[in-house]
């Protein structure tokens, strides 16, 4: 609060977004209703900033919101051209990197990197494939570990540590070689601790952890995403706070 | 969560390992290093073992040993030989030497021998761009290689030698300093910078109003430490590590900073390629260096010092260490110092682990802190926010020694050297395409014709300033000077004559960042491995304008949306080539329009020879042709 007594504002593309302290620029953006796009922030985790697609500008200067502490006063600039086509490369590159086959996956519909992409116009992958061999981890009697569709946003690894406490996911090598591991010596999940109902297992936002047996429950076409675009249901996830009241 | 405690055959030596860092996970990075030096890698028994002992998850402690380059989570060779692969390595001939050595040993690059013996790999810089090409074996650094210094080491691996047994000159590291300046020609004796700093603050006049401890971090007037920062503000110096932030700006926001306890950190990690100023530096001047961290020590209140040594050093520490033993002895460090009360200040050696990112001051400090060495984010900076989350100061090794002559003789001295905004001397690494390559001390403001003409380079084609994160430049610009308001530069001069292929270098420069990049954020993660994609193809005549387009575009996301340095910088090496040397780009395009990056056309051969047809519709090209006649004929 300001010495009036007025909430601390900010300006996203010329809106006022007010912010408590500590907040970010992505978190009072989703509790004032203004979607950001983004893929490896959560609103029940510390951010961390990896995926970059929430990249904004302030003062000309680029940096990703949701590790951005709000200021009052500051001007962010969210929707641009350059902004959007360097969102739409970014999420091209998850494409690639990993091996994403929407059609056959148990995910599509629900599935945090179609939505988005989907959202931001991006239909094709532009760029070269890299088809990297991942092999699966099917050990464990209830789930299934597909690590081709990992975007390494680290929301399990941040679950399991935070929420469950149990550190089941870790993330291992380096550059293009960084990958998924498991906490344990066999390296299958099997052999860890993970449960179900664990956090991590919920929070996945794309196909890598899949409940076992109930794979095509509900028909792709009346899925989450499938319904309505990701840019309007992230608002209804976030923890809201009522708008700023607007000016007599 | 702490996994049990499974049988290892290990356990004794895994016990000792531990107990040396005593059990501490922050020496998490230490402790790998040395519990791969048993068995030459680390298997999973080891690592379970390990998380057992130090309380860690176990998969936290795999995610470390597999983020550095040096530790191996599978086995690697009894003997593993490491070939140097900055592109001045590959002038002087490394690449043959490598394969000369695979078949002496009957080896496959890359992969180990059937019998466990030996593997033979590449790695990058490792700062013996002088003394090109260098080799690690076992992470022992050799220079020079020859075709007869790589038969005698296949002799020795062939004999199953024990490393500390082989022939002492093949360890042999040169200094090739060439040129001195104020740094370089310094004679200081162990103790008379601090003695100068402390004398310093005495006779200033005692101001009793704010005689508060220096160690509280209130910007107390002219005692001694005060006194210190003055001087270093005074000179104008500015960090050596090619940032160029001024140094007692960073001093002072770490002096005034909130936190229990401060620490100095000597960022000795030097990876850019091309750069090996910090080798010579720490074999030549430790004393200097050792110093100026406790100058900093004494300015902003630390308690405790690290100096973070690449792990392509590791021959290094050993000296180091002495000499930290040396000047504990002498009471330079400890407690007390030079009989000053509460002046406590000592210094512990940690070694990397191959990880160029690691030289990234967040990274260090994540890496000191046994940790994967992923950059933070920022704000808060180290030096508010640094080892442990206390107040912390990273510099270069030069700036230190910088440090500690200002120090010595006053920031006016200092400031009286180099350009007003570049102030003082700067020490160039020297090599490639050159008579004399080496260190060259010069003040700031020399030019690159000055450097060359020095160096005795000629018919020079470029110049690559600072390494492959800094600026190549061609002849017309060799008049430029080297300072941070023109050619900024951490060290690195690499000399490029006229017969190299400039392609090949930016090319070379784009496999360094791809493998260097730590893979935190999407960008840097995919856009250097892309990069370096569309190099090797435009590399195997299969490049078209697009993929020069497709370089910019990169450049543009890079710049805009990276999480650190790395990512900001890893097309520079292909823009300034592109934009002084584009011809050795176009002789390489296959047509200035688009070209997949598989040959479409000649996919189809094995489905024209199962169909036996070879006609004109059967191929790609006129097909295309056919429907752009139709489309012609105005047909739907």
């Amino acid at each position: 609060m300001t010495a009036n007594g007025a909430a601390d504002v900010f300006l996203l593309d010329g809106e006022p977004i007010p912010f408590a302290p500590g907040q970010t620029v992505m978190q009072a953006a989703l509790a004032a209703g203004h979607y950001i796009p983004h893929l490896c922030f959560h609103h029940d985790f510390k951010p961390h900033g990896s995926c970059k697609v929430c990249t904004v500008r302030v003062d000309g200067a680029t940096t990703a919101s949701c590790t951005l502490p709000a200021q009052a006063g500051m001007s962010v600039e969210c929707k641009a051209d350059d902004l959007e086509e360097n969102r739409r490369t970014l999420v091209q590159m998850l494409f690639v990197e990993g091996n994403h086959f929407c059609p056959s996956c148990e995910k599509s519909g629900n599935c945090l990197l179609q939505a988005v992409a989907y959202d931001l116009g991006v239909l094709d992958a532009d760029l070269d494939y890299f088809f990297p061999s991942r092999p699966l981890d099917a050990s464990h009697p209830d789930l299934l570990l597909d690590f081709n569709r990992c975007i390494l946003c680290e929301l399990c690894v941040r679950a399991s540590a935070e929420v469950d406490g149990k550190h089941v996911f870790a993330l291992s090598g380096r550059g293009i070689g960084k990958h998924l591991i498991v906490n344990a010596e066999s390296g299958r999940l099997v052999d860890t601790t993970v449960a179900v109902t664990d956090k991590a297992v919920d929070v996945c936002p794309v196909g890598v952890i899949i409940r076992k047996r109930v794979g095509f429950a509900v028909p792709i076409g009346r899925r989450r995403f499938d319904a309505r675009p990701v840019s309007a249901q992230a608002l209804e996830d976030a923890p809201r706070r009522a708008p700023p009241e607007a000016a007599p | 969560m702490v996994d049990a405690a499974p049988p290892s055959p290990n356990v004794a030596r895994l016990d000792a390992v531990v107990a040396a860092h005593g059990a501490r996970a922050t020496e998490l990075v230490q402790i790998l290093r040395d519990a791969q030096a048993l068995d030459g890698w680390l298997p999973p028994a080891t690592i379970t073992y390990l998380a057992h002992r130090l309380r860690l998850p176990r998969a936290r402690v795999e995610g470390v040993a597999g983020f550095y380059a040096f530790l191996h989570l599978t086995p690697a060779g009894r003997y593993r030989v490491l070939f140097s692969d900055n592109v001045t390595d590959r002038m002087a001939g490394s690449l043959d030497l490598l394969d000369r050595l695979c078949t002496s040993l009957w080896i496959e690059r890359g992969k180990v021998s059937e019998d466990g013996l030996v593997s033979v790999d590449t790695t990058s810089c490792t700062g013996m761009g002088d003394q090109a090409p260098a080799i690690l074996v076992n992470g022992r650094a050799i220079p020079r290689m020859t075709p007869e210094r790589v038969d005698a080491v296949a002799e020795l691996i062939r004999a199953q030698v024990d490393l500390c047994e082989w022939p002492a000159d093949l360890f042999a590291v040169a200094d090739n300093v060439h040129r001195r300046d104020v740094l370089l020609d310094a004679i200081v004796a162990p103790g008379d910078a601090l003695r100068a700093a402390i004398a310093r603050g005495a006779r200033e006049p005692e101001r009793a109003g704010s005689a508060r401890s220096w160690r509280e971090g209130v910007p107390a007037l002219p005692q001694g430490p005060a006194a210190t920062l003055e001087e270093i503000k005074r000179s104008n110096l500015r960090g050596r590590g090619g940032a160029g932030f001024t140094t007692g700006l960073k001093w002072e926001a770490c002096r005034t900073a909130p936190g229990t306890t401060r620490y100095v950190v000597c960022n000795a990690d030097e990876g850019e390629p091309g750069t090996f100023k910090d080798r010579v530096l720490l074999a030549r001047h430790a004393d200097l260096v050792l110093e100026g961290m406790t100058v900093c020590a004494y300015a902003i209140g630390a308690t405790q010092g690290f100096v973070y040594l690449r792990g392509e050093y590791e021959y290094l520490a050993a000296p180091l260490r002495a000499t930290i033993a040396r000047r504990r002895a002498a009471n330079l460090l400890g407690t007390s110092i030079l009989g000053q009360r509460g002046f406590d200040f000592d210094v512990v050696l940690h070694l990397g682990a191959g990880a160029y990112v690691c030289g990234e001051e967040s990274a260090l400090i994540e890496s000191l802190e046994g940790k994967r060495g992923v950059p933070r984010n920022r704000p808060p900076y180290p030096v508010t926010h640094g080892y442990l989350q206390q107040p912390t100061v990273v510099n270069n090794v030069e700036t230190f020694c910088a440090a500690a002559l200002i120090a010595l003789n006053g920031g006016d001295w200092y400031r009286g050297l180099g350009t007003p905004r570049s102030t003082g001397t700067k020490l160039l690494c020297v090599s490639g395409d050159c008579a004399r390559p080496g260190i060259y001390e010069y003040p700031f403001g020399t030019t690159v014709r000055q450097v060359l003409a020095d160096c005795g380079a000629e018919r020079t084609q470029a110049v690559q300033v600072s390494g492959p994160s800094g600026t190549c430049i061609g002849a017309a610009e060799f008049g430029r000077k080297l300072a941070f308001e023109d050619l900024p530069t951490a060290g690195a001069f690499m000399v490029f004559d006229d017969t190299r292929d400039m392609f090949e270098v930016a090319r070379n420069f784009a496999h360094f960042f791809a493998h260097e990049s730590c893979g935190f954020c999407t960008p840097c993660r995919v856009g250097t491995t892309l990069l370096r994609n569309v190099m090797d193809k435009i590399h195997g005549m299969r490049g078209s304008q697009h993929d020069v387009d497709r370089i910019r575009r990169l450049n543009r996301l890079l710049q805009a949306s990276s999480h650190c340095g790395l990512g900001h910088t890893a097309c520079n090496p292909l823009l300034d080539t592109l934009k002084r040397f584009r011809p050795a780009y176009e002789r390489r395009l296959q047509s200035l329009d688009f070209e997949p990056a598989f040959d479409l056309d000649g996919a189809l051969a094995r489905a024209r020879a199962m169909t036996g047809r070879d006609d004109a519709s059967a191929h790609l090209a006129e097909v295309d042709e056919d429907a752009s006649a139709v489309a012609g004929r105005g047909q739907p």
